[in-house]
Parts: structure tokens; sequence; C-alpha cells
């Protein structure tokens, strides 16, 4: 069935797509932080400037830094949320497992945006808890809650991210052979000690993968600490987005994102070695 | 008198259907059951007869829905399966694919909080009783199937539980390896003395492995006993054809003949076995004959008393030949000779041959239920 | 696995997050139809107000169906493109396949800031102005992934034996794809289009990049979220887009299982 001619027809648009709208602009994008300026003629000036700005300028990796603590929270706060789901879907859930998943999973699909809007309603200072809360007398007056800060946008994402992380816990839970929980018990073990053993250390590449899945996006995140992190909540692609609407410093701003690029996939390196590796181990 | 490793009294099992349907299903009704300490003790039956849920009841995976378990004389109702001293050899193996082969051994005892060094020792001695040893470190994955099936057993036996349960071990094997298995099991049991109770629908692995057989059927035992007992004396009609292969004759009985009967088949008088089971002249029964015990004869030979037939069916097997014989009353028997030169090596006769059938007045037995 | 078992302490969680889940999209739509310009509490009666004055507002509008023309437009493009990969990865063992495996996964796991950023100076270097064709470019980059994990997924379910079938009995390839594989992941390919749709109609952080003067409906209500006046508007057009995104994710859900559980003959 296998001819080259076949294989070229099939995989030669999507090859040609993302060779020259994926691939070239990332190459575009190393080579313009080469370039002087944003535009001619310090667009053809070719200069290490940015790079030592980049290297010597502390606030630069400060921040990236601490965009790599708020990703973090949220993939440990995600999983830690969405497992206890995923184990209740995969062992309790029975018969209505997959009807309980829809039902998790379709509002995580509707619009980011009016998600955050929403709770940007609900919690602002004339917002809904602050109104409801002031009507029953709890507060004097409109405050600002959880808004504007990175704990802000820590929350927001964990909430936005759940529904996401319980998919690969699920699907890894529900693979999981029961008869090795029998044999775990005739074995000697009681119930959390068949868990501790036996499920957790096989729902890992599950758990994993649900780690990356949500800390590498996140990294990058600008959208959601725009709307909710307010001055003390700026992330590392908030900054990159500033030097291409604002400051106009592209070359700057390219190499920000190249940095963020390079360590993104040495990240996914990493991981499917963690998962070649588990292969290994049979699972 | 020997202790009873296991007794079951009573023990029903009904799964109740959940479903607007409601149709429960009763796996497991009345049985009793005693199994002696140190004996290799087999359920044996097609698959829905019971036999695998009768044993996950003893290992604590099912709940009794009445009656009885005990184990070492102790009643087992409460007692959930991780503190029974039973342990399972499970039929897919169940072993542990993120531990290692040594890890999978001494499972049980790392749950028991067994020390290190005692650990390590038991697990090496316990891979060398099933010929394991030097795969300590290698992964489940990495192992055959008979291998993964020896870690499983090994895994069980370290914890030297006071029964062994295990659930058709043999069925994903091929069939040479099933049969030296079948051996080998045997020969660690006796080894290390523990009571085994295996599962299976193999009739031939159940009459080479046990020292007892009970033969179930949906949800009950028909009978129990050895080997012998079974295949020779078989209680009831499905023991006997599910057993071995039998004929079955309708006869009718005519007199009694000091311990033998005399029945009327086709109109002849034929002799069959009868344990006293009270029989008046002229009443239907059963009797039924294992193949090999039936005696083909050539028209103008001469036999115990003869049964005209044709031969409908020669099938060479290559121990024995297998002969099908239909009789005058319509019913066909079937009758196996070991392919000996003295016999012909089955090509002495002939498709549409008239031949004469006969037994030896004992190898018959009256079927009375 | 009883009923017992499914009111576990689990199931008390579960039902507290899947109510966390959905109060907002609750909110939205009880107070689209309150009448009143600010979203607080006691409510103050019901109106269809805010309905008919969406139909009245025209740059609203116009986002609106801006972002829907291009969802199709964009969705129909990776559908086909991501289509024609899976067919190519889940059928054939050619030299590089699982280099492209990785790199045709990458636009589903990088930060869009970064995948924003990169176009945007393509398009700049080759003298492209901004607009609603660069951001749907962007769009299809980004969904190429998903629609090649769900049709693949579901190639990889039935057996190609199916195809050597129909041309041992005389087809074509070409006509092979398109009278077997294609109808056999039919509800595969929907489900990815949908997704594909949904995803784009969502989509800001790439297309704030890439947008030109023109607005897609994520682009106007970011802009809108400063404009507290609009509020009761923006709340409304919320609730449908909301409902509507539900319906659709629950029929494109529906479709992928269903395409899942049909067993033909060839089946693997």
């Amino acid at each position: 069935m296998y001819t080259r001619s076949r294989v070229a027809v099939l995989m030669g648009p999507p090859v040609l797509w993302l060779a020259l709208l994926f691939l070239l602009p990332m190459a575009i994008m190393a080579v313009f932080t080469f370039r002087a300026g944003t535009f001619p003629p310090e667009r053809d000036v070719f200069t290490f400037e940015h790079y030592r700005e980049f290297l010597g300028n502390t606030p630069f990796q400060w921040l990236l830094w601490r965009s790599a603590l708020v990703a973090l929270a949220t993939s440990v706060l995600s999983l830690i949320f969405a497992y206890p789901i995923a184990y209740f879907l995969a062992f309790r859930a029975g018969a209505m497992q997959m009807t309980l998943l829809t039902i998790l999973i379709v509002p995580a699909w509707t619009s980011y945006l009016l998600r955050i809007l929403a709770w940007k309603l609900i919690l602002g200072a004339n917002g809904l808890l602050s109104s409801f809360l002031l009507s029953i007398g709890l507060i004097e007056e409109g405050s600002r809650f959880l808004l504007y800060s990175p704990s802000a946008v820590v929350v927001t994402l964990v909430y936005v991210w759940i529904p996401f992380v319980t998919l690969p816990i699920f699907s890894a839970l529900q693979r999981i052979d029961r008869s090795l929980l029998e044999a775990a018990t005739d074995l000697g073990c009681a119930g959390w000690e068949a868990f501790l053993r036996i499920t957790l250390p096989l729902s890992l590449p599950g758990v994993a993968a649900g780690f990356f899945f949500v800390f590498i996006p996140t990294l990058g995140e600008w959208v959601t600490p725009s709307l909710v992190g307010g001055v003390n909540g700026v992330m590392y692609g908030n900054l990159i987005q500033d030097q291409f609407v604002r400051a106009l410093n592209w070359p700057l701003g390219s190499l920000m994102s190249l940095v963020m690029l390079v360590l993104v996939v040495i990240q996914i390196v990493l991981f499917s070695r963690i998962i070649r590796l588990s292969d290994l181990a049979g699972i | 008198m020997t202790d009873l490793a296991v007794e079951l009294r009573n023990v029903t099992k009904v799964f109740v259907d959940r479903s607007s349907l409601g149709r429960d299903l009763t796996a497991v009704e009345q049985i009793n059951l005693s199994v002696a300490a140190g004996e290799f003790f087999t359920l044996l039956g097609p698959s829905g007869c019971g036999k695998t849920t009768t044993l996950r009841m003893i290992a604590g995976f099912e709940a009794a829905t009445r009656g009885e378990i005990l184990i070492q004389g102790r009643a087992m109702t409460r007692v959930p399966p991780n503190r029974r001293p039973v342990n399972t050899v499970f039929q897919n193996y169940a072993l542990f694919p993120h531990l290692t082969v040594a890890e999978n051994v001494a499972f049980g005892l790392v749950v028991k909080r067994v020390p290190r060094a005692e650990r390590k020792r038991r697990a090496e001695e316990a891979l060398e009783l099933v010929r394991l040893s030097g795969m300590g470190r290698r992964r489940p994955s990495q192992l055959s199937g008979g291998q993964q099936q020896r870690v499983a057993l090994a895994r069980a036996l370290i914890n030297q539980p006071a029964v062994l349960l295990l659930d058709e071990p043999l069925g994903a094997l091929d069939l040479k390896l099933r049969k030296e298995m079948q051996f080998e099991l045997k020969r660690l049991q006796r080894q290390v003395g523990i009571t085994f109770i295996y599962v299976t629908h193999d009739q031939e692995e159940a009459l080479i492995m046990s020292d007892r057989i009970a033969v179930m059927e949906r949800g009950r035992v028909l009978q129990v006993g050895d080997p012998m007992a079974v295949y020779e004396w078989p209680s009831a009609r499905f023991v006997a054809d599910f057993v071995g292969e039998t004929n079955f004759l309708s006869v009718v009985f005519v007199s009694f003949l000091n311990d033998l009967a005399v029945v009327d088949l086709c109109g002849v008088n034929a002799y069959a076995q009868i344990r006293g089971e009270p029989l008046t002249s002229g009443q239907p029964t059963t009797v039924t004959i294992r193949p090999e015990k039936v005696v083909l004869t050539k028209l103008n030979q001469d036999g115990h008393f003869k049964l005209a037939g044709t031969l409908e069916d020669i099938v060479y097997l290559g121990t024995d030949t297998r002969y099908v014989v239909r009789l005058t009353s319509g019913e066909t028997l079937v009758a196996r000779i070991q392919n000996t030169s003295e016999r012909g090596l089955g090509g002495d006769y002939d498709i549409g041959e008239r031949v004469n059938v006969s037994w030896s007045p004992k190898d018959a037995r009256v079927l009375t239920s | 696995m009883g009923r017992r078992d499914l009111l576990s302490p689990g199931f008390f969680y579960f039902a507290l997050l899947a109510l966390l889940l959905y109060a907002p999209i609750l909110l939205l739509i009880v107070f689209s139809f309150n009448d009143s310009r600010t979203l607080v509490f006691p409510l103050k009666g019901f109106t269809l107000q805010w309905y008919t004055e969406l139909w009245g507002a025209r740059e609203l509008l116009e986002a609106v169906v801006n972002s829907l023309v291009l969802g199709v437009l964009a969705s129909a493009v990776a559908t086909i493109l991501g289509t024609m990969a899976a067919i190519g990865i889940a059928r054939f063992n050619f030299p590089g396949r699982n280099l492209f495996l990785a790199v045709s996964a990458m636009p589903m796991v990088i930060p869009y800031v970064v995948l924003g950023v990169a176009l945007l100076i393509l398009f700049a270097q080759l003298g492209i102005p901004l607009s609603l064709w660069t951001v749907g470019v962007g769009h299809v980059v980004i969904n190429i992934p998903y629609v090649m994990l769900i049709v693949a997924s579901r190639l990889a379910g039935f057996n190609p034996s199916l195809e050597e079938a129909a041309m041992d009995l005389g087809e074509t390839y070409w006509g092979t794809l398109r009278r077997v594989t294609l109808p056999m992941c039919a509800p595969a390919i929907l489900s990815a289009f949908l997704s594909s749709f949904t995803t784009s109609f969502d989509e800001f952080a790439v297309s704030f990049f890439l947008i030109g003067s023109e607005s897609t409906l994520p682009i106007y209500l970011y802009s809108q979220l400063r404009f507290p006046s609009r509020l009761p508007l923006i709340v409304t057009l919320a609730a449908i887009i909301m409902v509507a995104s539900m319906a659709l994710v629950i029929f494109s859900e529906w479709l992928r299982r269903v395409g899942q559980t049909t067993t033909a003959a060839g089946e693997a």
C-alpha cells in the first residue's frame, strides 16, 4: 500500500504548511534577535546588543523565574485538585463515568475569555460577590478580593485547567488492570496501601503528562495576567507582548520569545525521555 | 483426623441485577465442601458453573450471600481478603509491571514489613523453588508466559499461606508448556505441602493433578471424589458426560444377577454394574460405558454378548482409533481401540461393515440419576 | 460498583467542582435577563431588553460574524490538512515520520505568545498586512495537531485490511480513501472540525498579534472589558455564546463517541 507518491500527496500540504508557517517563522524570529532595531535602517544592522541586554538585565530573568514559579504552582495545584476527580471517575463512577466526564469537560470548552470575564464580574470591586456581601451586611464597602495579584492569576488558571488535567490522569487510571489491585489486596494490602503502592505509581505517566500540559503553556501566559494580574501579577509573556505592541523593540521581544521557546523544547525532550523510561517499565 | 483447611457450609452467592430488568444471577447455590490440609483439590466444570466465583469467595473478593466459609476452622465472613491466610494465583498472573520480578515476589513480605535482609533471602529461595533463579532483576514484560506464571506462583507461595488458590493458571499457555506445568505444579504442591485449591474447565488437567475433584454445574456441586472415583463412578449424567467421553444407552431393566444388572438392549441381554439402586423389571433406565471399554468384534467372533451394529465412522487418532457404531436401536456407540499391531492398527474395519459390540460386565454402569 | 460506591466523598467533591465550573455560566445567563445596567444583587426584574439591544450593536455583530466566518474557514483548512496528515501518519511508515509527529505536535504545547510573535515577524518581513487572513493562518497552525490527534486515533481503531480489501476489489487508492476511509472517519472528522471551530472562535492570545483593523469577537470583548456601560450587552452575548458552545461541545463529543462505537466488520 505504501508508495512514495501517496505519501507525498498526503503529507505534502501539511508538511509545507507547517514548514512555511510554523518552522520558518521560528527561524526568522531567531534571526531577528540579532537585528539592531524593529524598523529599517536599524533592522538591517546585526548586533549582539540584545543578548547582552537580556543576559545582563536581572529583572528580565527574575520575571522569567517568577513566571516559572507561577506555572509550577498552577500545575501542581491543578494536579492536586484534579486527581481526586479522575480517581472518582475511574474507580467509583461506574456506568456514569463518561457522562460525568462530559459534564466536567463541557464548560471547560466554552469561551475562556468569557469565563474570566464572568469571574472578574463576580470577584471585582463592584462585582457580584462584593455587592452580595454588601447587601447582607458582611462588609462595609466594595472591596478588591482576590483580584489583581499573582495569586489571582494562579487561581484563575487553576480553575481553567482542572478539567483538562483530569483527562490524562483519568486515562492512565482507567488503564490500570483491576486484577493488579486484587493481587495487591490478596498479598496483604489494605485499601490505601494498594493505592500508594500500585495505583499511584501506575498513574504517574498520566500525572506527568498533565503536569507538562499545564506547565508549558502557562510559562508563556499573558492574557490572564493582563486581565486579573494587575501590576503585581505581570508575567514574562506580558513583557514579550509589550515589546511588540508598545515598546516596539522587536529584536528584544524575539530574544525573550526565543529563550522561552528553547526552554520549552528542552522540557518537551525531557518529558518524552521520562515517558519512554516508563514504557520500559512495562506500563 | 486431618484438619480441614477450607470448609464451605451451605454457601450461596447471588449477583443482584441492579438494572430495571431485575434478573438476579445465582452463581453458586448451597454448596458444601471440605478440603483437607495438604490436599490438591480441584473445582472442575464448564464456564459459568460457579467455580471461579467459589474461589473468589474463599479469597474474599466476593462475599457469600448466605452460608459460611471457614479457613483453618475460623469463620471468614467479616475478614477482608488482605487478612485471610490465603493467596491467589490469578488467571492473567496480575504481575505488577512497575516492579521487578524480585520486587513482585517479595511484595507480600514488604506489606508485612519483613526486614530487608530476610526479604531478599526468602525471595531468592522462592525464585529457586520455581526455577527462576537469577531473573530477579528483570521486569515482568521481559518474561515469557510460562516464566510469568512461575513468578506469580512464587509471589503467592512466599507468604506461606494456609491455602493457595489457583484460577485456571495454565489457560494462557500453549499445549506443551501446559502439560509440563501440570506436572510441575503437582510436584511443587507435594514438595511444599500447602493445600492447593485449583480451578479449571479442563477435565484431563483435573484428573492429572488432583487428589480430589469437585465437579460443578450451574452453581451446584454434583460430585466430589478422587479422580478414579469421578471417572469410573460418575454419580450424575453431567459428570459422566463432562469428565471424559461416555456412551449413554437407553435400556430396559430386566433383573439382578448377583451384583450385576441384566438389561435389555436392542433385544439382547447386556450386563452392567449397579450399586444397589432399586429398579423394577421393565423399568427403562440408562447404562453408561466409556469408549475405551467397548469391545468391537467381527461378526463371526465371540463376545460376552453380541450387540449388532454398523460402523458409521472410523477416525485414526494416533494412539487409538475411534469407531462410531450405529446400533439397531438407532443409538450410536463410540468405541476407542488402542492401535496395536494385534488389533490391526485401526485398518481392520471398513465403514459400513456390520460388527458386534460388547463389553465386560463390570465395565458398564447403570446410571440412576 | 453500585449506588453506594457512586455517592462517595469523591462524588460530592465532583459535584462541588462541577458547580464551580457552571456557576459563572449560570450567573451570566441569569443576569442577561436582569433589568439593570450593573452586575449587582439583588436582581431587578426580568427583561429581554438586552437581547433586543444586541441586534443593534453593530460593531459587536460584525465581530461575531468575523469570528464565525474565520472559524469556519480556518477550521476547514485545518481539518483538511490535519486529516491528510492523520491518514499519512496512521497508515504509512515513511522516513521522518517521528520527526513530523514531534514538530506537528508542537503548536499544541508551546506558549501561544511565541507563536503569535513569530508569525507577526514573518508577515512583517514578507510585507503582508495584518488582517483576518493572517489570524486565520495562525488558527490553522494551532488546530492542525488537534485534528491530527482526533482523526488519527479514529483511524488507528479500525483495521487497515478494510482499505486493502477495497483495493483488492479493484478500487484505486484515492477512490478507497473517498469511499471507505473518509466515510468511516466522518464522525471523527466532523468532531475535529467542531473542535477546531470552538478553539478558533474563542482564540485570543495569537489573534491579538495578527489582527489588523477588523475585530474578532474575543478581540472585541477584550477591548470592551473597560467600558462598564456596555456590560449588560456583553453579559447577554456571553450567555448566548456559552449556551451555544456547550451545545456544540456536547454534539461534538457525541459524534466522537458514535464514531468510536460504530463497529464495522473491519473493526480491529
